[in-house]
């Protein structure tokens, strides 16, 4: 009888991780473009997983005046992130653990995504969101479709217009 | 011998008693979608084109404004100037506030030695100040709600009144955007309303040639659908009339409901 239990386990967690293709990845870049403006202010960002309905499946990064001084909170403009803010961001406290962060610079930077977030996504068609709203700017959402899980490592790119450089979409199965 | 400053007066109320009818009243929220608690101000009117204030300044001795818990507020730093009423509003707690104005009221019209009369005030004053046996007496009564809604984090529920005309949200009232139709149901004293002409107005008129008035009529559900033509802050006017009166001289009670709703880009 003793002897049984440690031989059992290693079979009991290969088959706990089978049914979630652990080993599938996903990958985002997001790039904030240099803007030719007298008064720049980074971007706020916000960067979701979305089904098909257009609902939030997952929330992964909401880039925010965290730490700002005064009477007004950096948590104070997050409505302007306006599809986010309405397909979810609105019922979220912030900060968020895992997901808000601080502004970003100009330049590419890759979302660390949390691999449990990965791993409970249902199969199915999504797109990835990412809107950025910038103050005395504009607002630009971009959305890059992909299937989970990948069939094929895979990268989609979409090009911002205005707010956004490119938005990067890498799968690995 | 009247004095010819009492017949100026006199004149004068006619005056605002016709303007009061010819000119629609608006409120005018600074924002209505707030991620944080913080001020807002409201400007409130009565003008030909909504939220245009280039004639009388609204009247807000009424005016409730309603917390997310139902709790009152009342306004801060208000100004009444001569074109339009200002106020600001301290929203402290998430969810839905709603700012209300709610009128009632009973007009007659009659005629001394073939001079016309006019009369305007509450149900329980009209037995009291209008004569029974007046001539051609003309008697109808009215009750009107101007609203407008603001909300802080995620919307709330609104609770309904069941008095009078009023607006019931399918779509939250502060929940709308291009691209996506708005249902609204309008219900007389609680009940769902057919027959209640709506009508939509984008503000900003100033810069058009077009009113491009949205005209609809609720169905059977009493419900309307809204698709929006583009952004921006619309001034919604319902009405209908119906004979349940409460005073019995009257023949019809006019029901008016007007909303200031913000719709925001996609």
């Amino acid at each position: 009888m003793r002897k049984s239990i440690p031989a059992l386990l290693p079979g009991l967690i290969a088959g706990a991780f089978a049914g979630h293709g652990i080993a599938a990845d996903l990958g985002v870049k997001i790039e904030i473009p240099r803007l030719t403006v007298a008064e720049y202010h980074r971007p706020y960002v916000a960067a979701w997983i979305e089904r098909a309905d257009q609902s939030v499946a997952a929330n992964l990064a909401v880039l925010y005046d965290v730490n700002k001084k005064g009477a007004e909170p950096g948590t104070k403009w997050l409505q302007d992130l306006r599809q986010w803010w309405r397909k979810g961001g609105r019922d979220l406290q912030m900060p968020l653990d895992g997901v808000s962060g601080a502004t970003r610079p100009v330049g590419e930077h890759a979302l660390n995504i949390d691999k449990a977030t990965l791993a409970k996504l249902p199969a199915g068609d999504y797109n990835l969101a990412v809107e950025a709203a910038r103050e005395g700017g504009g607002r630009e959402l971009v959305r890059v479709p992909f299937s989970w899980p990948p069939k094929k490592a895979d990268t989609a790119k979409i090009q911002g217009q205005h707010e956004l450089g490119a938005v990067t979409v890498d799968l690995k199965p | 011998m009247k004095s010819p400053l009492k017949a100026l007066a006199a004149a004068l109320c006619v005056l605002a008693a016709t303007a009061a009818h010819a000119h629609n009243v608006w409120l005018l929220p600074s924002s209505t979608v707030l991620a944080t608690p913080q001020f807002v101000t409201v400007d409130g009117g009565a003008s030909t084109k909504p939220f245009v204030a280039d004639h009388r300044p609204l009247q807000i001795d009424q005016l409730v404004i309603l917390a997310p818990d139902n709790s009152k507020l009342s306004p801060v730093s208000v100004t009444k100037g001569e074109l339009r009423t200002t106020f600001d509003v301290k929203l402290e707690q998430k969810g839905t506030y709603r700012m209300e104005l709610v009128r009632e009221g009973v007009r007659a019209n009659w005629k001394v030695d073939g001079q016309p009369k006019r009369w305007m005030g509450t149900a329980e004053a009209f037995a009291k100040e209008v004569p029974a046996d007046a001539a051609d007496l003309q008697v109808s009564e009215s009750a009107s709600r101007l609203e407008t809604f603001v909300t802080v984090g995620a919307p709330s529920a609104i609770k309904a009144t069941g008095k009078g005309l009023e607006l019931i949200p399918v779509t939250h009232p502060n929940d709308l955007v291009t691209g996506e139709p708005a249902v609204f149901q309008f219900n007389v004293d609680g009940k769902p309303a057919e027959g209640v002409e709506v009508v939509l107005v984008r503000g900003q008129t100033r810069y058009r040639n077009q009113l491009d008035e949205i005209k609809l009529t609720t169905g059977k559900d009493g419900k309307v659908t809204i698709k929006w033509p583009q952004a921006g802050v619309y001034w919604l006017d319902a009405d209908i009339k119906d004979s349940k009166v409460t005073v019995k001289a009257a023949k019809e009670r006019s029901l008016a409901y007007t909303a200031t709703l913000e719709v925001l880009p996609q």
